[in-house]
């Protein structure tokens, strides 16, 4: 028994490391069949990611808010919520972020900190929206979530066009005071526009590790999640929870909306169509298994490839779409894991493991 | 004339684990045959065995004498052999031919001949005598009539011998008494029976013999006629086990729960309890009998705030606990066995240590300034899983993962340690074997003599008469009689239960 409770932690990290072994040769099969050469197409991935650090600096920019939308959907996820909607609460945050570093006149650093702070609550509160409407009226999380995605980006839109509007089809710049950029970071990295939100990240998968697995709202949230009948029972208000879920969701992805406004672009731009980063984040808290930690795994896999894949159609002039193919055939193999754990266990049978 | 079914020297192991251990049964042709351990002996593992899920490494199976190999299920039905699951397979939109005949539709060119199916199924019904709608739907049919419809099932892909997997589970006493006879017509029409059961009251009422297995291995076969309840009881467990509850009289002091006039409505809006009246006194156990679905559950919900009171009241101990929030009424201090132990009782997710705290997580010493305190959580699930006795290979193992019995062991484990003044069982031994019962009952009696009250529910009878030192009997949403056990039988109290008869005092 005990040997099997190792068994299972090993098939966690396993797990997705074999799915993504599967993916790429999947990929690498497309490529011969389209006559590229599969080993020339990763190893210019490879690249593109790792090739100098700007690339690396890039890379990680590109992964920062990746790691913030995969916490949000991991962290619904755990307390038994799908939230579809981290990109309209990505894009809240973006938008609060902006408004608040063009228009809020603070010292620097605090403007920053205000403007991240901010952020969070309101998309926490978009969020919200959602996780009330489930508590109270029961109606499905999906749907509401869906439905407010297209809610926030042309509320956003018209926000933007008639109160924050700059240059072109964007917002007012932040000013300097509100920017997350930093100079010794991006002269570290040749120029890249990695910014202080990946360390924000990065603290923000402690935090959500920590207020899930070690605290007794973390204790609640998940047997609520799991349970909601026993919960009931045992004396917790599963409606307080189900809300709090969304909230806490939500602040995530807000905060990684304003590190995308305040880090990268310092302006907001009217967009016809979503950033896809919310629907990606499903993606990155699949593979990491729905871990906080996993999630980061998740992030680096998912932004390091897209961005890597840049490179691989500049060189060897293979479409980026099979890179596409490759990151959703990993997204397969992970989704169908049981199939994986099938094989591994005829693999350990017959090594008499 | 060949045994009908003859398992030889049949040995199965999962990973090292050696779930049967040269396990021998024989079954005579129309007899019923019971297969007797307790959970976990290897019974399931057996029977899946006949039935072509597993292979086993040993042993050989003959079937009218004939030696065969049986690769998987289909091959199992063809030689005749069908199989009625304890969690019923069936399609509740659906209705019962459609379910029926699923996956062997008789056909009129390319469209399904219901009318056909429904003919054939009401025959079949009719010759077993097991009264079954064909175009009911599931969903609106009873659990007993499901069940037979599982039976049906089996008979109309031509099964000879009938797997009965514990049948009698999920069963009310009044379906289980219908089962019984179901079974005698089935043998009586040349059909085989093994009915796989922890129950021996069932098997001394309806089996010709019983093949005993424990802890995988082979134990002993015997007729029914020359033993008895004590008999079969001692092999299955393995030492000798007590069926009369040990207990001394009780010393009832105050009342602890007093309800009035309590009104509470039902799912379906009518009112589920009309006025129910209730005192459960301190040092006493009170046990209420009833059948399924008058009112128990509205009960056992309207005390621990899970349901609206709509007019009465409920004191603990003089206060009111009527509409309060489920954990003011659990620290003021009400224990609870619930009913559905893997729908309210478990988080089946959660380790076996965590469930420990499931109402006590915020508290010191578990929890510091809203920061759990694992080591103190889990020292304490250590404490408790050693008093309690509740088999689990560690404190972090998933309460998933450990049997029916043992998990109850922990929610009793949890409930009686945190001392409420009342503890409310609801069905607490449902679905264990004889151990883990008497394990049970004992420590309800513990709580008794420390002076705590303790409300029973059970819809086995038998529990409520040996256990309880008063019973309440509700009708419809009233207690409609109070009566000493020791001075009621069976029949008085099926009597009251159907709304008949005269309560006592």
């Amino acid at each position: 028994m005990i040997s099997s409770m190792q068994t299972s932690r090993w098939n966690a990290i396993l797990v997705p490391v074999l799915a993504v072994i599967l993916g790429l040769l999947v990929g690498a099969v497309l490529m011969l069949l389209m006559g590229y050469d599969p080993i020339a197409g990763y190893s210019s991935v490879f690249q593109g990611i790792f090739g100098n650090s700007y690339f690396i600096g890039e890379t990680l920019r590109a992964v920062t808010p990746l790691i913030f939308a995969g916490l949000a959907v991991a962290f619904a996820f755990r307390t038994g919520l799908f939230n579809i909607g981290v990109e309209g609460q990505f894009i809240v945050g973006q938008l609060a972020a902006a408004w608040v570093g063009a228009s809020w006149d603070l010292p620097p650093g605090l403007h920053a900190a205000v403007a991240v702070l901010v952020a969070m609550v309101a998309a926490g509160v978009y969020a919200g929206i959602a996780g009330w409407l489930k508590a109270r009226l029961g109606v499905h999380e999906v749907i509401t979530t869906i439905m407010l995605n297209y809610v926030a980006l042309f509320g956003s839109n018209y926000v933007i066009r008639t109160m924050l509007k700059g240059a072109t089809e964007r917002s007012k710049d932040i000013l300097p005071s509100a920017s997350l950029q930093s100079e010794w970071l991006t002269n570290l990295f040749e120029g890249a526009r990695i910014n202080w939100g990946l360390l924000l990240a990065l603290i923000f998968v402690l935090i959500s590790y920590w207020l899930l697995m070690k605290t007794t709202t973390g204790y609640e949230l998940r047997a609520v999640g799991f349970n909601p009948h026993a919960s009931e029972y045992a004396g917790m208000n599963v409606p307080k929870n189900i809300f709090l879920a969304m909230l806490v969701s939500g602040m995530f992805a807000g905060i990684g909306g304003a590190t995308d406004v305040l880090g990268v672009n310092g302006n907001m731009a009217i967009s016809a169509g979503f950033t896809g980063i919310g629907f990606d984040g499903i993606a990155v808290a699949l593979i990491g298994n729905n871990n906080p930690f996993g999630v980061i795994f998740g992030a680096l896999l998912f932004g390091g490839l897209s961005f890597g894949a840049d490179n691989m159609q500049r060189v060897e002039g293979i479409p980026t779409e099979s890179i596409q193919i490759v990151i959703s055939m990993v997204i397969y193999f992970v989704a169908a894991s049981s199939l994986i754990k099938w094989l591994l266990g005829k693999f350990r049978r017959r090594q008499g493991v | 004339m060949p045994a009908v079914v003859e398992m030889l020297g049949i040995t199965k192991r999962f990973n090292g684990f050696t779930a049967n251990d040269n396990i021998n049964l024989v079954v005579e042709k129309g007899e019923i045959h019971a297969l007797l351990g307790e959970n976990g002996a290897g019974k399931s593992t057996l029977m899946n065995t006949l039935f072509g899920l597993y292979q086993p490494e040993e042993g050989e199976i003959r079937i009218r004498g004939e030696r065969v190999k049986i690769t998987d299920p289909n091959m199992a039905n063809r030689l005749g052999i069908g199989m009625v699951h304890q969690h019923f397979m069936l399609v509740e939109p659906f209705t019962v031919t459609e379910n029926i005949i699923l996956g062997m539709e008789p056909r009129k060119g390319a469209k399904i001949d219901i009318e056909k199916a429904e003919r054939h199924v009401q025959e079949l019904s009719d010759r077993y005598g097991l009264r079954v709608d064909p175009r009911a739907k599931i969903e609106d049919i009873s659990v007993g009539m499901q069940q037979r419809v599982e039976i049906l099932k089996t008979l109309y892909r031509g099964a000879e011998i009938l797997i009965f997997d514990e049948p009698t589970a999920v069963l009310t006493p009044q379906e289980i008494g219908e089962l019984m006879e179901i079974m005698k017509n089935l043998v009586s029409e040349g059909k085989t029976i093994i009915f796989i059961t922890h129950k021996l009251k069932e098997i001394m009422a309806v089996c010709d013999r019983c093949t005993i297995i424990r802890k995988g291995k082979y134990i002993d076969a015997v007729s029914i006629s020359k033993t008895n309840v004590d008999e079969l009881a001692s092999k299955m467990v393995g030492r000798h086990v007590t069926f009369e509850v040990d207990k001394t009289p009780a010393h009832p002091k105050e009342p602890v729960l007093q309800i009035k006039d309590l009104v509470v409505e039902g799912n379906r809006g009518a009112s589920a309890l009309r006025g129910l009246n209730l005192e459960v006194k301190a040092g006493e156990i009170l046990g209420i009998a009833g059948i399924e679905g008058n009112g128990q559950t509205e009960l056992i919900e309207a005390i621990t705030g899970l349901r609206k009171v709509k007019s009465g009241s409920v004191l603990l101990n003089g206060k009111p606990l009527e509409n309060r929030k489920p954990r003011e009424i659990v620290e003021s201090g009400v224990g609870h066995i619930p009913e559905d132990r893997h729908k309210h009782g478990l988080v089946l997710d959660y380790s076996i240590g965590e469930n420990m705290v499931l109402q006590t997580y915020y508290k010191s010493p578990f929890a510091k300034r809203g920061v759990l305190r694992y080591n103190a959580i889990y020292e304490y699930a250590r404490k408790l899983i050693q008093q309690f006795d509740v088999r689990t290979p560690s404190e972090f193992t998933p309460a998933r993962a450990l049997s029916g019995g043992n998990q109850q062991k922990g929610i009793i484990a949890r409930e009686v340690d945190r001392n409420p003044d009342l503890l409310i069982a609801a069905q607490p031994t449902r679905g264990l074997d004889v151990g883990a019962i008497e394990f049970i009952h004992k420590k309800l009696i513990e709580q008794r003599d420390a002076g705590k009250a303790v409300l029973l529910l059970s819809l086995e009878l038998d529990e409520v008469l040996n256990v309880s030192d008063r019973i309440a009997v509700i009708y419809e949403g009233e207690i409609v009689g109070i009566v000493d056990p020791a001075e009621t039988d069976h029949d008085q109290l099926g009597l009251m239960m159907a709304g008949g008869g005269k309560g006592g005092k």
